[in-house]
């Protein structure tokens, strides 16, 4: 588990989302479970995303007229999973991250701290090897933060890796690992 | 001097390479279908652009089809096989005569089956009472006629009787519908009289439309034999009604002429009826055409509101793009997501104009007193050119949608 931190515009989201294998490298390599990302086919980058990277956004990116259930559901979507399995899977899921309760609510009738976690029910619901999650407390009151910040160190502790870009030094000190960023340069 | 190389390994296989991206053509429905739920005023307006179209396309062909599948019932029921003989021009143009034998020679012609005729009484006029001035005499011809007419042009009675031996003898007479209309007579009865040629007749029985040969409708018909005792009838036929085997029809309508004046021909007229209703229809098929390329244009128009709304579409919706390229879909996912999106809106519009259509050809039907028709080819075609419109007018923006490049997508949200 770590944090990148640094400045506006330091090139942290970017960052994320080369490791992420959304965007490619003008220049340098990056390697996802030993391949090279620029030499990667559409398909086959889509394929990791699909099954080994799960990503966490500030705004939540939640579908507006969909369950809490269809939602995560969608996480299995381009897995090739029967929707029976996704639908069932996206239950176990968030009631893995304690919205047992919510399964049948729309994104506004939920609070910011519980759409988040939605989110990442959505992202971990595949359950990836790598959880990237973009200032995934950004949008939140510091107490749904920080419930936000202990259910990824829950998914850390069960076995995913996670990283994290805030802008809050708080967060990123109780992390293990830290990654300051500046220019679009790692500093530390 | 050799530097030993450091191999950054040229990629070394993963053990679990993941299977890939996958979208059930299920969950392609699904997620094109769910791009339309959330704006429903939106679709409904663009497929309301399709909708018209086809609905216009659609009753224009049903409409045209019902009648003309009316048109041939009644064909198939008043028969093909009529034809007509009438006296022509002279050389000299005045009006010809039939010889007052042409009956009798027409029906020697093999295939002949039926052969009967009316006949002009010249001078004779018809009133609704003998107080009305000579000159109001409405246009309304006074025809000798034989007994056997009413079968050979397939004519039925509205009210009363057809002629017979007896009343073909005295003065009784039998209406055509629109003359009956003219005189104001409603009913037939022996207490019913209109003043023809001079003296009272009896109206016995009142026709209904003749469809075959219209010019009995605007007729007074007696007997032969009454028109040339009480009317000064001269017993040439003007008009000569024939049926003939199906199968020969074409033949004799080649000798009728010739066999119903043998010395002059060329001043005979000889018709089939079931023609002119025919080419009645032949040109409602102009027009026709013309609706129809209208609804074309209609559809067209629609086709281009359904691109619209698919751009916009796009447009708005970058950043649900890339969370689904986050989520694993690959640019195919992506294109496949907003043609299923274009092809159920311009789908929906199609099925709601065939519906349209179908409706307003069976009122219109209805109102005609026709069985609505609506030609299966004429539901596919119009079902067929939706999608290819749904495609065409997808496409553009669903491959745009594909190009994004997921990180553009996310930063516009
Ligand atoms: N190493 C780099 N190479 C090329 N472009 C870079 C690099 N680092 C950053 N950029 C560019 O800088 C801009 C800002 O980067 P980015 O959005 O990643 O910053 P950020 O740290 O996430 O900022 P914020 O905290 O506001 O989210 C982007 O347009 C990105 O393309
Ligand atoms: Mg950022």
């Amino acid at each position: 588990m770590l944090a990148i931190v640094g400045p506006s515009g330091s090139g942290k989201s970017t960052m994320l989302h080369l490791i992420g294998t959304l965007d490619r490298p003008s220049a340098g390599t990056v390697r996802v479970e030993g391949h090279d990302v620029a030499r990667l086919s559409d398909r086959r980058l889509s394929a990791l995303r699909a099954h080994r990277i799960g990503f966490v956004f500030q705004q939540f990116h939640l579908a507006p007229g969909r369950t809490a259930v269809d939602n995560v559901a969608d996480g299995l979507l381009y897995t090739g999973a029967p929707v029976r399995e996704r639908r069932d899977r996206a239950a176990e899921t968030l009631v893995r991250v304690g919205l047992g309760d919510r399964l049948g609510h729309l994104p506004h009738e939920m609070s910011g701290g519980e759409r988040q976690r939605v989110a990442i029910a959505r992202a971990v619901v595949g359950e990836p090897a790598l959880l990237l999650a973009d200032e995934p407390t950004g949008s939140l009151d510091s107490a749904s933060g920080a419930g936000v910040m202990e259910l990824l160190r829950d998914l850390h502790s069960a076995g995913t890796s996670v990283v994290v870009i805030t802008h809050d030094r708080d967060i990123a000190a109780g992390l293990p690992r830290q990654v300051a960023m500046r220019d679009g340069e790692v500093v530390r | 001097m050799s530097t030993p190389t450091v191999s950054t390994s040229p990629e070394p296989a993963s053990p679990t390479e993941p299977p890939p991206s996958r979208l059930r053509p299920r969950d392609v429905a699904r997620v094109g279908g769910a791009g339309l739920r959330t704006r429903p005023l939106r679709v409904f307006l663009s497929a309301l652009g399709i909708a018209i179209g086809i609905a216009a396309m659609i009753s224009v062909v049903g409409i045209s089809s019902s009648s003309r599948a009316d048109l041939d019932r009644r064909l198939a029921a008043l028969g093909t096989n009529l034809l007509t003989v009438a006296p022509g021009n002279t050389l000299a143009g005045g009006t010809a005569t039939l010889p007052a034998e042409s009956v009798a020679m027409i029906r020697r012609i093999g295939p002949v089956e039926q052969v009967t005729a009316t006949g002009t009484v010249p001078d004779a006029k018809v009133y609704r009472s003998d107080r009305i001035p000579a000159e109001e005499s409405g246009g309304l011809a006074v025809l000798a006629s034989s007994l056997d007419l009413p079968r050979a042009v397939r004519a039925t009675l509205a009210d009363g009787a057809w002629l017979n031996a007896a009343t073909a003898r005295y003065p009784a007479v039998v209406l055509g519908s629109t003359a009956a209309r003219r005189l104001g007579i409603g009913a037939a009865g022996p207490d019913v009289q209109v003043y023809l040629g001079g003296r009272w007749f009896t109206v016995v029985g009142l026709l209904a439309p003749v469809a075959l040969a219209p010019e009995l409708d605007s007729a007074a018909l007696v007997g032969w034999s009454a028109a040339t005792a009480h009317l000064g009838f001269d017993g040439h036929p003007t008009t000569v009604y024939t049926r003939t085997k199906d199968s020969a029809v074409e033949a004799v309508q080649a000798v009728l002429a010739a066999t119903a004046n043998p010395q002059a021909p060329n001043e005979v007229k000889v018709s089939r009826p079931s023609d002119a209703l025919a080419a009645r229809q032949a040109t409602d098929r102009a027009f026709t055409g013309l609706l129809l390329g209208l609804g074309a244009v209609a559809l067209l128009v629609g086709g281009v509101g359904v691109a619209n709304t698919m751009v916009i579409s796009v447009l708005e919706r970058r950043a649900e793009i890339g969370l689904r390229r986050s989520l694993g879909a690959t640019r195919r996912h992506i294109l496949l997501q907003f043609l299923a999106e274009s092809l159920l809106l311009s789908a929906l519009g199609g099925a709601g104009g065939v519906v349209v259509g179908i409706g307003v050809t069976t009122v219109y039907a209805a109102t005609q007193s026709w069985e609505a028709v609506v030609p299966a080819w004429a539901t596919a075609g119009g079902m067929g050119a939706t999608l290819l419109i749904g495609v065409v007018a997808g496409l553009y923006p669903a491959i745009r949608a594909a190009r994004l490049s997921p990180t553009t997508a996310l930063a516009t949200a």
